[in-house]
């Protein structure tokens, strides 16, 4: 196999992995193109983690076959290690060693000669922000510190593919900008990146592509406008004044919009889905016309907002069941992550 | 936890990633050939040697652990068993330093089960390098550990009067074959810490392999005073050719049978214990 006629960094084809009575994959089929960001997009338990390790050569899966840029990631493990790198979920770093002496030592460990790889270490303590936490153990950095000297470690080898598992959970606001940043930097010098993320929002910002994973199968797949627009191209979150106008209010909104429209637990609130399948007004539009009914009808609106479908409602409307995991998906990924 | 005193400094800068310092370490440079299996063990004996650095603790099974052993057994048993504590210690201490290193090597298994549970294998699994590097280099740190303890013992035992009568090359020539056999002894704990799912569990068995090998032997008493089937036993247990090798060498002569059948198990023992662990290594 060439490397790059084919324009792939990753295919899959019916990649299946179970845990004992859990079902991992069910058969996982992916296309990332080459020198793109793509985004593996699920809730916690739906194989992304599997995916990866299985892509990045930790977990053999049990059946079906990939290939990272050509090689094939169980027959030809080492050549296709040669060009990936991985930051896992769970801090890829040694937490007892200070950040410097963790970069020195992959240096070493790819091959660089000593003074080399301090240099190269330096190096990416400058680009990562990290110089002065340099000679501090990393059990000691903070959140965003510590995923930012994970990655560092990640690109120490100039990957062609680059795996993110979950780079922002659990990080502040500001870090997970810092972290998009990267990501950014990271995608338009020609890496690829393959990131998983429970969030919708993430995938947006960094994504060309996405594919929802659920239950070990993806779901669907596309650039982040095509899944959103299959979903309806935003919702519309409603507070009345009076309580007592709300099912005149469904009523109208149900006729304007081509979506579903929700009750919500407060009862003078209600969420709308704009524009569903095949509605061809853009949703500003859509839901400016639902307003104005409203107005006309002499109902008050306290609060309107108009915003980009939730992961959650992009889960309702593909599989009819909310993206949060049972207790059993949530063993499952955890002795996946071992 | 004190995280946000820790990690903010006392001037805290905010990281702004700059595309140009970041698109300057993505560059390709020239990527260096990948190291040699014996340079990537190394490495991997180097962190061993960090962690060591960073948590000194550590050392303590290796340094307070065995002056006990040594103290605990020698007034214990010295006057039941031979006509004074020095006299035994003359017998025993050979074996007291087998046993306490011996016993160390389950720490290998321990260390690995707990590190593996973390992260940072992920990392060097997914490292295009001779597969076995990271445990090789992991006991190569532990051999220093090994060497640490029987150092420590021999210096408790001279202090009380142990006097090897082949001198310091008899000593060395000791303490190698004790090496030897605890690097190769470290594989089965290798396996064991990767198959068993907890720390606690990796003790466990620890615990039921050591203590049968360690006293079914002869480091404590002569096996002429013990039943025939014990007696069996405690032939083929490797623990007793090593501690007749080991006696022998530090006392100025030398026991070839014992020495080679040391050997022989070491040499086994790595073979098998080495295939099963990189077995599961690989099937994680």
């Amino acid at each position: 196999m060439s490397r790059r006629n084919t324009g792939l960094a990753i295919e899959a084809e019916g990649l299946t992995r179970s845990f004992g009575a859990t079902r991992a994959l069910a058969g996982v089929d992916l296309q990332v193109p080459a020198g793109t960001v793509y985004g593996l997009l699920g809730p916690n338990g739906a194989g992304k983690t599997t995916t990866v390790r299985v892509l990045a050569t930790l977990l053999r899966p049990d059946g079906g076959r990939a290939r990272v840029f050509g090689h094939d990631v169980v027959t030809e493990a080492d050549a296709a290690r040669a060009r990936v790198s991985l930051t896992g979920q769970y801090a890829s770093i040694d937490e007892d060693l200070t950040g410097l002496e963790n970069l020195v030592l992959l240096g070493r460990l790819l091959g660089y000669r000593k003074p080399a790889s301090r240099e190269r270490a330096q190096h990416l303590l400058t680009a990562f922000g990290l110089t002065e936490a340099a000679d501090r153990q990393v059990k000691r950095y903070s959140g965003g510190m510590r995923r930012r000297i994970d990655i560092a470690a990640s690109i120490l080898n100039t990957p062609d593919l680059l795996f993110l598992d979950e780079p922002t959970t659990g990080l502040d606001p500001r870090s997970r900008s810092q972290v998009w940043e990267i990501v950014r930097a990271v995608v338009a010098h020609g890496t690829t990146v393959l990131l998983t993320t429970q969030y919708l929002e993430e995938a947006d910002q960094l994504a060309g592509r996405i594919a929802v994973v659920d239950h070990g199968k993806v779901i669907a797949e596309g650039t982040p406008g095509e899944l959103k627009s299959s979903v309806g191209s935003g919702t519309v979150h409603l507070r009345l004044r009076d309580p007592g106008q709300r099912p005149e209010a469904e009523r109208l909104l149900r006729t304007a919009l081509a979506g579903s429209v929700q009750l919500e637990p407060d009862p003078v609130a209600l969420t709308a889905r704009v524009g569903g399948h095949g509605s061809d007004l853009d949703a500003s539009k859509q839901a400016a016309r639902a307003l104005r009914d409203l107005a006309r009808a002499g109902i008050v609106v306290d609060n309107f907002a108009l915003g980009q479908p939730s992961l959650d409602e992009v889960f309702l409307a593909l599989t009819d069941h909310p993206a949060v995991p049972t207790e059993a998906e949530r063993d499952e990924q955890l002795e996946a992550a071992r | 936890m004190s995280n946000e005193t820790t990690t903010t400094g006392p001037a805290p800068t905010i990281y702004v990633p700059s595309m140009a310092a970041l698109s300057t370490v993505l560059a390709h440079g020239a990527r260096p050939r990948r190291p040699s299996p014996l340079s990537a063990s190394l490495t991997f004996g180097w962190r061993a040697l960090l962690k060591v650095k960073h948590v000194p603790e550590q050392l303590v099974d290796v340094t307070a652990f065995p002056i006990i052993m040594v103290l605990m057994f020698t007034y214990l048993f010295g006057g039941a068993l031979a006509d004074s504590p020095r006299d035994y210690l003359q017998f025993f201490l050979p074996g007291i330093m087998v046993t306490s290193v011996v016993m160390i090597t389950m720490y290998t298994g321990v260390g690995l089960n707990t590190d593996i549970e973390k992260g940072v294998f992920d990392r060097f699994r997914t490292l295009p390098l001779w597969r076995p590097a990271a445990l090789v280099g992991m006991i190569f740190g532990d051999v220093l550990r090994y060497v640490l303890a029987a150092v420590v013992i021999l210096g408790v035992g001279l202090a009380l009067g142990f006097r090897p009568g082949g001198g310091l090359l008899g000593v060395l020539g000791g303490i190698g074959l004790l090496v030897v056999f605890s690097f190769a002894f470290s594989w089965v704990w290798t396996f064991f810490g990767l198959v068993l799912r907890s720390e606690k569990s990796v003790m466990g068995v620890s615990m039921m392999v050591l203590f049968p090998l360690t006293f079914l032997s002869n480091v404590f008493v002569d096996p002429a005073t013990m039943p025939g089937w014990l007696q069996a036993f405690v032939k083929v247990n490797p623990i007793t050719q090593l501690v007749a090798s080991v006696r022998a060498v530090m006392s100025g002569t030398s026991d070839a049978s014992s020495t080679m059948w040391a050997l022989v198990w070491s040499a086994g023992l790595t073979v098998v214990f080495g295939i099963l662990t990189m077995y599961r290594y690989n099937r994680r």
